[in-house]
């Protein structure tokens, strides 16, 4: 009866505490919202790089290398040349090993050059192997594969010609040697899916008329001329790696980072994405911060109200006082309404929160290539539903307890 | 039933109005009309005898009972227990039914709601006794009219037979006519029960009804100290 009362109460002032129902369930969106994104991120970034153990490039950052590399964010500051890697290759520990080549890109998307093995090689989401949409790897000099987000977005089938630019931003195209889209790959949620990707001969056949970054002018070697050229390549950008056996990737690692014709660095991806939560991981709290503030200021939002109703309500509460009621009846009533009121905001919160996901779901996995899963609500968010009503039943307390001490005091004999 | 002895009380803060009582005695079935004008002390009184206020000094016993002897839990559920309680007006919780209204003090009284057997019988009952249309009892209480609503306030004090109904002029809401009406139908059912009434007013037409006639003047001194 006391609950019924308590609905009655709350449906009698369904406006002010609808508003405040509202307030609760956008600060949970945005709470939940946060928190999905950001482990939706985290699983993504960590999906992205399986089966790989080491990642070798030029000196830089392991953070950096492991960005530019797998996830194509920023830039290499230096190539490898082809005799450095030629070297490496040959190591006894060496199992596998795949170049990477970039610096081109088509449209918005990177074009990167790389050997056949890449298909056999690059593993994600625990071991998953890219496979083909349509069409079929490069065979041709001038055969391209792309991603499945590349397709999606510009409208790409097989056969249709591509042209690729020089450089990331760059309006100088490679014109004189147009690709041609040989496969379609399926999609990974990985940025395969935003890349357009060319044999490491290719990229050396469309900068044959360059020089240190430049078009030489006048020079346009013709395409059946450039077919019979030695097209091995100069240099890569980065190298991923296989070990034969576990043990010796450290070994492997050292002799890498120690190679003395050239700088350069080796990393295990794992310990990479490491090095980048804890950079990442401030932002994250400071983010998470923020909004666990705004569940806060709903919620206080809602102490207000409950403050400001006090007055109007102590006709009603004297009446309970008169009937027998306890002065703790009146606060259990009132700890009863707010954590009605926040229990009913979570639950909409939820609700609102899997609408916003399914309608914005496929636009962020495009724009952002980030696939946010819509599962069941996990322990850790169902805890924070469970806080968010226990929160609003203890900051409820402060103005329960005014109305404790005032229905003491009123008794039962205020006139309104 | 009920007595006052040598009882002083004074507000808290409020501007030093104080009340004291040096007796007052109410009999078992035995209905009271208390008279006075507003400011006379009534409300305080009522809270000394529902034990809302607690006197400084001296004895409040009601139903043999020494009220300032229970403790704080103790004296609302004494209260639910013996007391049926009639307000002025807005005696109802708006958003309840007329009989989440009804039943409200026996959910806070055991005893009466024991002695009340099937309680929901007995409300549909009352409500019947007291003129009320069927089937009201699962109406809002915020649609009825005053005159209804205070006629619900009835059912609700005489729920489960408490001992002594205290009403607090209930009657100043209500036209001359309706007053009539009402006052037939509180006395019927308070007579019938053999239940003590005590009301307080400032309208002294209704005295002939009562078996008595109490004026506040004549039972308590007032004081009014500069704040």
């Amino acid at each position: 009866m006391i609950l019924r009362l308590a609905i009655g109460s709350l449906g009698a002032r369904a406006l002010t505490v609808g508003m405040t129902v509202l307030a609760i369930a956008l600060s949970v969106v945005l709470f939940l919202g946060v928190e999905k994104v950001r482990t939706g991120a985290k699983a993504s970034f960590a999906d992205t790089i399986s089966g790989t153990d080491l990642i070798v490039g030029a000196r830089s950052g392991s953070v950096q290398l492991l960005l530019y590399s797998v996830f194509r964010i920023g830039n290499a500051t230096n190539n490898i040349t082809w005799q450095s890697y030629e070297a490496i290759a040959a190591q006894p520990q060496v199992d596998w090993i795949v170049p990477i080549s970039l610096g081109d890109s088509h449209r918005q998307f990177r074009v990167m050059g790389t050997s056949d093995a890449f298909f056999d090689r690059y593993k994600y989401r625990g071991g998953r192997s890219l496979a083909m949409a349509d069409g079929a790897r490069m065979a041709d000099l001038f055969d391209a594969v792309i991603g499945a987000d590349v397709a999606a977005t510009l409208g790409y089938r097989l056969g249709d010609p591509i042209v690729v630019a020089h450089g990331i931003a760059s309006f100088t195209e490679h014109k004189d040697q147009p690709f041609r889209i040989s496969g379609i790959l399926e999609k990974t949620g990985t940025p395969v899916d935003r890349t357009v990707i060319v044999s490491m001969e290719a990229i050396e056949a469309i900068h044959v008329d360059w020089r240190n970054g430049a078009q030489v002018p006048g020079q346009a070697t013709p395409v059946e001329t450039i077919r019979q050229m030695d097209l091995t390549p100069k240099a890569v950008t980065a190298a991923l790696v296989g070990v034969s056996s576990p043990l010796q990737t450290f070994a492997l690692q050292r002799a890498i980072n120690e190679f003395p014709q050239e700088p350069l660095l080796a990393v295990l991806p794992g310990v990479a994405l490491q090095e980048l939560w804890a950079i990442v991981g401030v932002a994250e709290t400071a983010l998470l911060a923020v909004s666990a503030m705004v569940v806060v200021t709903a919620l206080i939002g809602m102490m207000a109200t409950i403050f400001s109703s006090l007055n109007e309500r102590r006709r009603e509460m004297a009446i309970l006082r008169a009937m027998g009621a306890r002065p703790r009846t009146i606060v259990g009533l009132l700890v009863l309404e707010a954590a009605l009121t926040a229990a009913v905001g979570a639950m909409l919160g939820l609700g609102l929160l899997y609408g916003v996901l399914s309608l914005t779901q496929p636009i962020v996995d495009s724009a952002f290539g980030l696939w946010l899963p819509i599962e069941p609500p996990s322990l850790r968010e169902v805890l924070v539903l469970v806080g968010v009503v226990a929160a609003g039943a203890i900051v409820s307390l402060v103005p329960a307890l005014r109305a404790y001490r005032l229905s003491l005091a009123d008794g039962m004999m205020v006139r309104t | 039933m009920l007595r006052l002895h040598e009882v002083r009380f004074r507000w808290a803060g409020r501007s030093g109005f104080s009340v004291s009582v040096p007796d007052l005695q109410v009999m078992p079935g035995e209905t009271v009309l208390l008279l006075g004008e507003s400011g006379s002390g009534k409300s305080t009184l009522l809270s000394l005898i529902c034990g809302t206020v607690l006197a400084d000094s001296g004895r409040v016993e009601v139903y043999g009972q020494d009220i300032a002897a229970l403790s704080g839990g103790a004296h609302d559920r004494f209260r639910a227990e013996r007391i049926g309680m009639i307000f002025q007006q807005f005696n109802l919780l708006p958003f309840g039914s007329v009989l989440d209204n009804i039943l409200l003090p026996i959910r806070f009284a055991p005893e009466r709601r024991a002695r009340a057997g099937d309680a929901r019988a007995e409300a549909v009952e009352l409500c019947h006794a007291l003129g009320l249309p069927a089937g009201i009892t699962s109406a809002k209480a915020a649609t009825l009219s005053v005159g209804q609503q205070q006629r619900v306030a009835v059912a609700r004090a005489l729920i489960g037979r408490p001992p002594i109904v205290i009403a607090d002029e209930p009657t100043s809401a209500l036209d001359a006519g309706t007053q009539t009406a009402f006052l037939d139908l509180l006395f019927a059912q308070v007579r019938g029960h053999g239940t003590t009434l005590l009301m307080v007013s400032h309208d002294p037409r209704l005295a002939d009804r009562f078996d008595r006639v109490l004026h506040m003047q004549d039972i308590a001194q007032i004081a009014r100290q500069a704040a």
